[in-house]
């Protein structure tokens, strides 16, 4: 029984696991931002694929996928913007607009690939961010197999999580961030501009889906393939929600997906079919939306455009 | 004296409406200013010009003799306005502290101070005898509270001058006397204070002057003092008012509704109803007095099919109902007046006509070949609805959200009456409305008991409770502790029971006041 067990836990999956739950987490804190501010994100899957093109277009040219990065947070916040302007500033259903920008997505990164490198399908290949390897924890039995070989990328998720916790629960704007999301009009009679904070939160947003998209780019491998997401951002809405929109709770959940996405290749050897683990995210998602777990109570003003007057 | 606060011919309108009319007014500094007028009259749009929410299409706006633009809540505050909004403006998920230091956190390098912001809320608290735990979030306390939170908000924001608007419909007398007290203590300090009631009885007794705006425009202003009941309650209506229900003595006849040992236990598994019986008769009013909180909801839910009871039965004609969906229910002639509007009542973002048949939608004459809406009839119904129950504005596209509050309860009524029920359940039905559709609202409810509907009565109001019932039902702590034939009861003596009083010692027993 216990060899049945460590066959799907034991380091070498969970350091997996977690290399899989690194987008999940950038791209699920972005959905936190935009959704606590109140505005739905499903946007998620098209900020990130542009993230993961724009990270090795701008790694391509500069030769340094750091900067590449930049390049994704860069493109992931215009996505962000747009996607902004359309629903916060045109009160455009934020689901359509969201939609749009994942269509739009697959397009744009198609042609670009054409049109920069005449070639369809996957990006020639660029230098990547490497791993690297932590001095002590690397040392420590099992713990350092699990996260003291990772890619810094990885770290940099695991750290974001902690920031954002920071930012939304102990900060000032965090607050506002809040209670804009909840009750708009509530903030704007204190004096909160509520049209103000939705922007800057929607383009964070894009910014941080972009880095997951980038990871994907430009750390875990090192080339752009057409449709490379995979709906690693509906996954990672689908974290936030089981997380109930909360930085560790988005954590568990994406490490959990990860998990799962790990095992995968060994479950099929046991005969699970890969398709059935990879409804796993969505099933739980539906499960946690049904309130078996808890309630996972959306804020409250998501999804309605804010009317002055 | 000296004016701390002038409008000057503001109008704003409304696509239909004109809600403020060329209106003057002015507010002394340290007084205790109340605006009374109909539903719909522009009390609240007045307000919120003042608190920057509205622009007003012309006119202007003195404060300490200067001119100024309030373009938004932030200048409003900067000058020291605070408002208490009529469906308060708080966020249900964050704590009570929370809400109050919003936008003017005590912070260390943006870091919100959670410590200090207990302190000072609860120091301010404590100041000004606003019972409130600054820990406790919003949607776990109760309406009262809420309204203390909001008044600690204008507080924390050294509020000069402070609009209540209509901050008595929601609270019980108690209640209200506290809020009394402490507008009375920030008086006392130097605060000036505009409030909106609908109430006549607590504007003679709180208030220095009182100003009246009918549709729109300022009928004039007077100083309490040399005013009186009569006088005021003309202003507001625009003709003579009956201060009491006309109603021949009724006549009951069979029994329409039985409740038979009914328990209750709300969301939260608190048992709320316990063991009642009732029976409410074709022909008369069964009022049930008790302070807010002691089960009536939760009664009045079990019998709509809201929430299903733990034990007990409810029969309508005989037959068992209580396994019923409200839908069914509703079908079987039981109208339902909730005391939410907004979350019971109403769809906010649907149009009158269409809030006019909720719950008929699915009925005769409203579907035709089984599918399809007859807007014909729909439309009908809605002008005819309208008409009679003065609903305003009369267009009947509009959509609920911005009506006042008073016309949204009428559209409640209208339709919940319009059924011609058998059984009528009235849970505060006339809160926030103006002595005129009171009044009005009160005869509808005799009307139906004449026509032969049994009405169930639910109030907070005393008052409302003794004028229109034929018999009395006191609740108490989930249990009805007795019940009692109009005539013999009395505002002390209702007043006693309801707080746990025992009936047999009620008589040479002096009795703490409630009401009063
Ligand atoms: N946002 C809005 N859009 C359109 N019409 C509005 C809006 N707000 C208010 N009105 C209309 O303006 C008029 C005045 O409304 P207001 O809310 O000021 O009345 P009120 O005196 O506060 O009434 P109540 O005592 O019922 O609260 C009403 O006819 C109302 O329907
Ligand atoms: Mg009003």
């Amino acid at each position: 029984m216990w060899a049945y067990i460590t066959y799907f836990v034991n380091a070498t999956v969970l350091a997996a696991a977690l290399r899989m739950a690194t987008p999940l987490i950038f791209t699920s804190m972005g959905g936190i931002f935009s959704e606590r501010s109140g505005v739905i994100n499903i946007g998620l899957e098209g900020m990130m694929l542009t993230g993961a093109f724009m990270g090795m277009l701008v790694t391509y040219y500069s030769g340094t996928p750091w900067v590449g990065l930049l390049g994704a947070l860069a493109s992931g916040a215009v996505m962000g913007l747009i996607h902004a302007v359309a629903s916060v500033r045109y009160k455009v259903d934020q689901v359509v607009s969201g939609t749009a920008i994942n269509i739009f997505a697959v397009g744009f990164t198609v042609f670009m690939l054409r049109t920069v490198f005449d070639v369809a399908g996957t990006s020639p290949a660029v230098p990547r961010i490497q791993s690297i390897t932590l001095p002590l924890i690397s040392r420590i039995p099992v713990v350092g197999e699990i996260i003291g070989n990772q890619n810094p990328m990885v770290y940099m998720a695991l750290a974001l999580v902690v920031l954002v916790h920071v930012f939304l629960f102990r900060t000032v704007w965090g607050l506002r961030l809040r209670a804009v999301g909840e009750h708009p009009k509530a903030a704007d009679t204190v004096g909160i501009n509520v049209f103000q904070t939705r922007y800057i939160a929607v383009i964070a947003s894009g910014a941080l889906a972009g880095l997951g998209g980038a990871y994907l780019s430009i750390a875990h491998l090192s080339r752009f393939g057409d449709g490379m997401t995979a709906g690693r951002g509906f996954i990672s809405l689908a974290a936030m929600i089981f997380g109930k929109w909360t930085p560790f709770g988005a954590l568990g959940a994406s490490i959990l997906f990860g998990f799962a996405d790990a095992v995968q290749m060994r479950l099929q050897e046991v005969g699970i079919p890969r398709h059935f683990v990879q409804m796993g995210p969505y099933i739980l998602t539906m499960i946690a939306l049904a309130g078996f777990i808890g309630r996972a109570t959306p804020p409250k003003a998501i999804g309605k455009p804010y009317e002055k007057e | 004296m000296e004016h701390i606060l002038e409008m000057k011919n503001i109008t704003k309108r409304f696509p239909g409406v004109v809600a403020n009319d060329a209106i003057t007014l002015g507010i002394r500094k340290g007084e205790i200013h109340s605006l009374v007028g109909e539903n719909g009259s522009g009390k609240s749009t007045l307000m919120s010009i003042l608190y920057g929410l509205y622009h007003a299409d012309s006119g202007e706006i003195l404060f300490k003799g200067k001119k100024v633009e309030i373009g938004d809540s932030r200048a409003a505050i900067d000058l020291g306005l605070g408002m208490v909004f009529q469906h308060f403006m708080l966020v249900d998920t964050l704590t009570v502290a929370e809400n109050v230091i919003l936008r003017a956190e005590p912070a260390r390098y943006r870091f919100v101070d959670y410590r200090q912001a207990q302190n000072t809320v609860k120091k301010l608290a404590s100041d000004y005898g606003l019972r409130v735990d600054p820990r406790a979030r919003i949607s776990d306390i109760s309406v009262g509270q809420q309204q203390r939170v909001e008044i600690l908000k204008a507080l924390y924001r050294h509020a000069q001058i402070l609009i209540l608007d209509e901050p008595t419909a929601v609270l019980t007398p108690q209640e209200t006397e506290e809020l009394f007290q402490v507008m009375r203590n920030l008086k006392q300090q130097g605060t000036t204070i505009v409030f909106i009631t609908h109430k006549i009885k607590e504007v003679l007794a709180i208030s220095d002057r009182v100003s009246v705006l009918r549709r729109g425009k300022l009928m004039g202003t007077r100083n309490t003092a040399e005013t009186n009941h009569r006088e005021l309650a003309e202003m507001v209506v625009g003709r003579e008012v009956l201060l009491r229900v006309e109603k021949k003595p009724s006549e009951p006849r069979e029994t329409v509704a039985s409740i038979a040992g009914l328990t209750v236990k709300d969301r939260r598994g608190t048992t709320m109803v316990k063991d009642v019986s009732l029976e409410v008769r074709s022909g008369e009013v069964l009022g049930i007095a008790g302070v807010e909180g002691n089960g009536q909801q939760q009664l009045v839910e079990a019998i709509t099919g809201l929430i299903k009871p733990e034990a007990g039965k409810v029969m309508l004609h005989g037959q068992p109902i209580q396994k019923l969906s409200p839908m069914n229910i509703k079908k079987r002639g039981v109208s339902y007046i909730p005391e939410d509007r907004h979350k019971r009542g109403l769809i906010l973002d649907y149009n009158v006509a269409d809030n006019l048949i909720l719950g008929l939608h699915t009925q005769h004459p409203f579907v035709e070949r089984y599918l399809f809406r007859n807007e014909k009839q729909i439309d009908e119904h809605a002008r005819r609805l309208v008409a009679d129950y003065d609903i305003r504005p009369t267009d009947i596209r509009q959509i609920v959200r911005t009506f006042s509050g008073g016309n949204q309860q009428k559209v409640v009524v209208a339709r919940e009456f319009s059924r011609k029920p058998q059984f009528l359940i009235c849970s505060q039905p006339t809160r926030g409305l103006d002595i005129g559709a009171i009044e009005f609202i009160h005869q509808e409810i005799i009307r139906q008991r004449d026509q032969g509907t049994a009405v169930l009565l639910v109030s907070a109001e005393l008052d409302e409770i003794l004028s229109l019932s034929d018999r009395i039902a006191v609740m108490y702590e989930g249990r009805i502790v007795t019940v009692l034939p109009a005539a013999e009861s009395d505002e002390r003596r209702l007043g006693y029971l309801m707080l746990g009083g025992d009936l047999h010692r009620t008589e040479g027993v002096e009795i703490g006041t409630s009401a009063e």
